[in-house]
């Protein structure tokens, strides 16, 4: 991508990049209850990644992510799938929701579900899918 | 008995790993499975011959009224200890006879699947079942013709083979449905058995021939006789096995069976009397003119289908009786035939017996074996084929109508069978040594045990027929005929019509062998029939379907995108246009126009956006006001109370562009190729459907055909799905499975972009 | 709104048919994309438009204020949305790769090839 080598836009990026996936983390955690969740979230990260592919490269993209995005798309799909697991061992049905309340000091009691689970998963794939497509596109372009 | 009948496809499984692990000895100890089942038969005898039908249940697709229930009576008991009898010599058989071959586990493998079908089709009483064993025992039969698959001409062979018997399959699926329905919704042979108005279903006549087409391509009725012959492609064993003992009896085994419920017709009695009669003559004919010892048994094998069509069709008592009779006999001597021409092919490496001579010295116990299996073929006393076929002309003479007819042909056939049983027990072994290609001895004992026994056992059967009558026939024949009879089988029937037919029918046999070459001669020169066969027809039919093919895929399949696209459209226009003329009021009502002004510029500014993006010529352009109408759709979902969806809408919007960045310019700017009258017709076609989708918008507002579900889901989502985005717990929660599918989906795509990009890059490698 | 939207929606279709008519693959790309967005504004509109009644519950409530939009729709859509691109990229790099293989842009001209 280094025909849009833009001082301007690499600024903004460095800035607005941890800005976009805090933002898309905040989004999937309240995804439950205000608008958001795992689709809208992955793809606010998605974008906010290629946002950096835009402004720097493919290979400086592939490492700013904290895995590469074809076994992260993998790893979304085995927690979804696995999140619809331990219901079987209640005797209820696949994928029937399950809630732990946890507390955690410090931050007061939070609630672990296999709903939650099941977004992360969905977030994982979002943005492993996008990605792993984005990203061979440009690399094919290099 | 699930055990006892699926234990073939268990075995399926392991046979191949038990013949690598055992070597040489595989074929004796595999052999051990049919011949436990047999045992396990032989045991139901004793409460069978008592005339008792048993019927065993075990629910397999309880919904649908399909179970795995068995129904065991004379009938299958008889055909079930012929298949694990005669199975179990043709076990060890093959051991022998395919010795040292590579291919044998694999051999063993469906050679068991085949038995374990064809048990579940004998003892089924589920005619749905029925029909899957019915179906796999065709599959099983197509491996095992086209076993030598690297051959072309084998593997044409095992395709006719297939298409006809499964193409009577299809005939015959239908035929039983409406059998069933005929019965009042029975779907079990025993309810169908004890139904009463059959006769009076209206497609009568259509289940009927439906039921014989399929029939009739099973069991190589004529004019479907000619796979029969070219299934002997099999290696021997398969042959022994399928074509002489089972496989082709499962069509007899049917008209068997169902002959209580249809036996009354008129119809029927024509249809097999005529067929079989005819089936019978047609194989005698081609056996007489046969000079390869697999294939004079194969027409034989059809002459005895013919014949045993022909006695159910008669369907008297002594007609039902001489059928049992006549299948038991046949299998006994037939399997024996077949494993001993195997053990002459083998030794002498020819199959033409008139290039071969003078092995009696050579191979004495395949002589004397062949001498008594042959004589209970030709059907000479005091073996149980004797029995057999006095029983069948006395059938034929007590015929209700057509007596002359069929009489005439059985004599006829009877004399050529005569002929060519001598043929065949005589021709190689007397006379004078002759060279073949292989030196000739005596065959292992692997391949002689079945023969020398079963052939044993046609002698023993003739001399003391109160045996079999007794264990087998009688309770088969009371199955059959629907009601019991008394049978006694015996050797002297008195000095009778049918003795005399018989006496006259061994004397010209014998005189035909005497001048068979000149008859050979005589046929050679008459191959011209050969064209107008059954065979032509069927090469006349696929070429047919070919050609049937190839026009409709050049007319249906022409490769063009718009053709498609347009025959699609018209489609959905013309269906769901006609619906909605025909069960809406017209006009359709607009419908209150309650929108504020920024919703309609909004609006216009989305519909325009589209509109000109089809028009204009500047790909750039096109895209860009592709990005307003995409953020324009968000804002509507904004607007009206979708906030997840307009996030979701803006994000795409912006991976699309992206999308389009890194690949879209890539490709040629916007060219037009269009002429324009095909322009004008494609905006007709678009407009059609833009119509019909603002026509049906505005017939289905306000509305309702059934209560949404949503309110519920409403209504559960704080307190069960413990949540308040409502959308978020419908995705994650109520319908997690339906997202975990789409987000497979989505992962599918990307996956399939990264293969067709990654390949991309491998191809400019090279 | 549901009438306006009509001809929205109607438009849309009609839009995007008549480029996946053209035998331009780019325009093919765009009538796709035309396709899928009308397609989810379809259902959008017949599921029956609210104005502020987002399906959110307020804490400490146990159902929305005031009535509801229906959410099931809405969670089809948004899946659709998001299948919709997945589907559409890979059409995109389709249609770039048989470009790249067939050098031809014209859809008529690739008809007898099967590569």
């Amino acid at each position: 991508m280094n025909a849009m080598d833009s001082l301007i836009l690499r600024t903004a990026t460095r800035f607005l990049l941890p800005l976009l996936l805090i933002f898309s983390l905040f989004v999937l955690l309240r995804g439950h209850d205000e608008p958001g969740g795992g689709f809208i979230a992955g793809l606010i990260a998605a974008v906010a990644f290629s946002l950096y592919l835009f402004a720097f490269d493919a290979s400086g993209t592939r490492k700013l992510m904290w895995m590469d995005p074809r076994p992260m798309l993998g790893w979304g799909l085995f927690i979804a799938t696995l999140s619809g697991l331990p219901a079987l061992f209640q005797g209820k049905a696949f994928f029937a929701a399950l809630w732990w309340p946890v507390h955690v000091p410090g931050i007061g009691s939070v609630t672990l579900s296999t709903p939650l689970v099941f977004d992360i998963g969905v977030y994982m794939v979002v943005i492993g899918s996008v990605m792993a497509i984005v990203l061979a596109l440009a690399e094919a372009e290099e | 008995m699930l055990l006892a009948v699926l234990s073939g496809f268990i075995v399926c499984l392991l046979a191949p790993w038990l013949t690598r692990s055992l070597g040489d000895r595989a074929n004796w100890v595999l052999a051990l499975a049919p011949a436990a089942l047999f045992v396990y038969f032989l045991g139901w005898v004793p409460e069978i011959a008592q005339g008792e039908a048993i019927t065993i249940h075990y629910p397999w697709i309880p919904g649908l009224e399909i179970n795995m229930s068995f129904l065991v009576d004379g009938l299958s008991l008889l055909f079930a200890l012929l298949i694990s009898g005669i199975g179990t010599f043709i076990i060890i058989y093959a051991g022998g006879y395919l010795h040292g071959d590579e291919r044998l586990p694999r051999f063993y493998a469906i050679m068991f699947a085949f038995m374990g079908s064809m048990l579940g089709l004998v003892l089924s009483d589920n005619i749905i079942t029925m029909f899957v064993f019915w179906e796999l025992t065709s599959i099983t039969s197509y491996l095992l013709i086209g076993f030598n698959h690297e051959d072309r001409n084998v593997r044409w062979l095992a395709l006719q083979g297939l298409i006809v018997t499964v193409g009577g399959g299809l005939a015959l699926m239908a035929g039983l449905l409406m059998l069933a329905v005929a019965a009042g919704g029975e779907f079990t042979l025993s309810g169908i058995l004890a139904a009463d108005g059959i006769h009076e279903y209206p497609f009568f006549i259509g289940m009927l021939l439906a039921i014989l087409f399929g029939t009739f391509t099973k069991s190589a009725q004529v004019p479907f006789h000619f796979w029969l012959p070219n299934a002997m492609a099999a290696p021997t064993p398969v042959s022994a096995f399928l074509h002489s003992a089972t496989m082709v009896k499962a069509g007899v085994y049917l008209m068997a069976r169902l002959n209580p419920a249809l036996g009354e017709s008129e119809l029927w009695f024509y249809m097999l009397g005529i067929f079989g009669a005819l089936t019978m003559l047609t194989g005698s004919i081609m056996a007489l003119r046969s000079t390869g010892v697999k294939a004079i048994l194969a027409y034989t094998t059809i002459m005895a289908l013919g014949t045993l069509t022909m006695l159910i069709g008669i369907g008297t008592e002594g007609a039902i009786i001489a059928a049992m009779t006549f299948l038991l006999a046949h299998a006994l001597y037939k399997a024996a035939l077949f494993m001993l021409a195997g053990a002459l092919d083998h030794e002498t490496g020819t199959k033409d017996v008139t290039k071969m001579g003078g092995l009696r010295k050579l191979m004495p116990i395949t002589f004397i074996a062949a001498c008594v299996a042959a004589l209970s073929l030709a059907g000479l006393p005091p073996l149980f084929g004797f029995i057999a076929k006095e029983l069948m002309f006395e059938a034929v003479l007590e015929a209700d109508a057509l007596t002359t007819f069929l009489a005439i042909l059985a004599v006829l056939s009877a004399i050529m069978i005569v002929t060519m049983a001598a043929v065949f027990a005589l021709r190689p072994f007397l006379g004078e040594r002759k060279e073949t290609p292989k030196t000739p001895h005596e065959a292992p004992l692997s391949m002689l045990i079945g023969p020398v026994i079963l052939a044993t056992l046609s002698l023993i059967f003739g001399l003391a027929g109160f045996i079999p009558a007794a264990a087998l026939v009688q309770s088969a024949v009371g199955a059959v005929y629907g009601e019991p009879i008394a049978v006694e089988l015996y050797l002297w029937h008195g000095f009778n019509l049918p003795l005399m037919m018989s006496i006259a029918a061994v004397a010209l046999g014998l005189v035909l062998f005497w001048k068979w070459d000149a008859a050979l001669a005589l046929f050679k020169r008459l191959t011209f029939i050969d064209r107008f066969g059954a065979e032509r027809g069927y090469e006349r039919f696929m070429d047919a379907i070919v050609a049937v093919a190839e026009w409709q895929t050049r007319l249906l399949q022409n490769g063009s995108m718009s053709n498609y696209l347009i025959t699609i459209v018209l489609t959905i226009v013309g269906l769901t246009g006609w619906t909605l003329l025909v069960h809406t009021d017209t006009p359709i009502p607009l419908g209150v126009m309650d929108f504020n002004v920024y919703e309609a510029v909004i609006a216009a500014l989305v519909v325009a956006g589209a509109l000109f993006a089809s028009v204009t010529s500047s790909r750039l352009g096109a895209v860009a006001t592709l990005g307003i109408v995409g953020f324009g759709i968000a804002l509507i979902y904004v607007l009206f109370s979708a906030p997840d969806l307009g996030t979701t809408q803006i994000m795409v919007e912006t991976l699309t562009v992206i999308l389009l960045v890194l690949v879209l310019f890539r490709l040629p700017g916007f060219l037009n190729y269009s002429a324009p009258a095909t322009r004008i017709r494609d905006a007709v076609v678009a407009l059609s459907l833009g119509g019909l989708m603002t026509l049906l918008i505005l017939a289905v507002n306000d509305v309702t055909v059934t209560d949404p579900i949503s309110d519920t889901l409403v209504e559960w989502s704080e307190p069960e799905g413990h949540g308040r985005n409502i959308v978020n717990v419908i995705l994650v929660d109520f319908r997690a499975l339906d997202t975990l599918g789409e987000i497979f989906v989505i992962g599918l795509a990307a996956i399939g972009v990264y293969a067709m990009i990654r390949f991309r890059a491998e191809d400019k490698a090279k | 709104m549901e009438p306006l939207m009509a001809f929205v929606v109607g438009g849309m279709f009609a839009a995007s048919i008549y480029m996946m008519l053209r035998r331009s693959l780019v325009k093919l790309v765009i009538g796709l994309i035309l396709l899928s967005n009308a397609a989810n504004l379809l259902i959008f509109t017949v599921s029956g438009m609210h104005r502020g009644l987002p399906p959110l519950i307020a804490e400490g409530a146990l159902l929305p204020e005031g009535g509801w939009a229906d959410p099931l729709p809405q969670a089809l859509i948004l899946t659709a949305i998001v299948i919709g691109f997945g589907v559409l990229a890979f059409a995109v790099v389709l249609i770039h790769r048989a470009y790249e293989v067939v050098k031809e842009d014209d859809l008529d001209k690739m008809r007898s090839t099967d590569t």
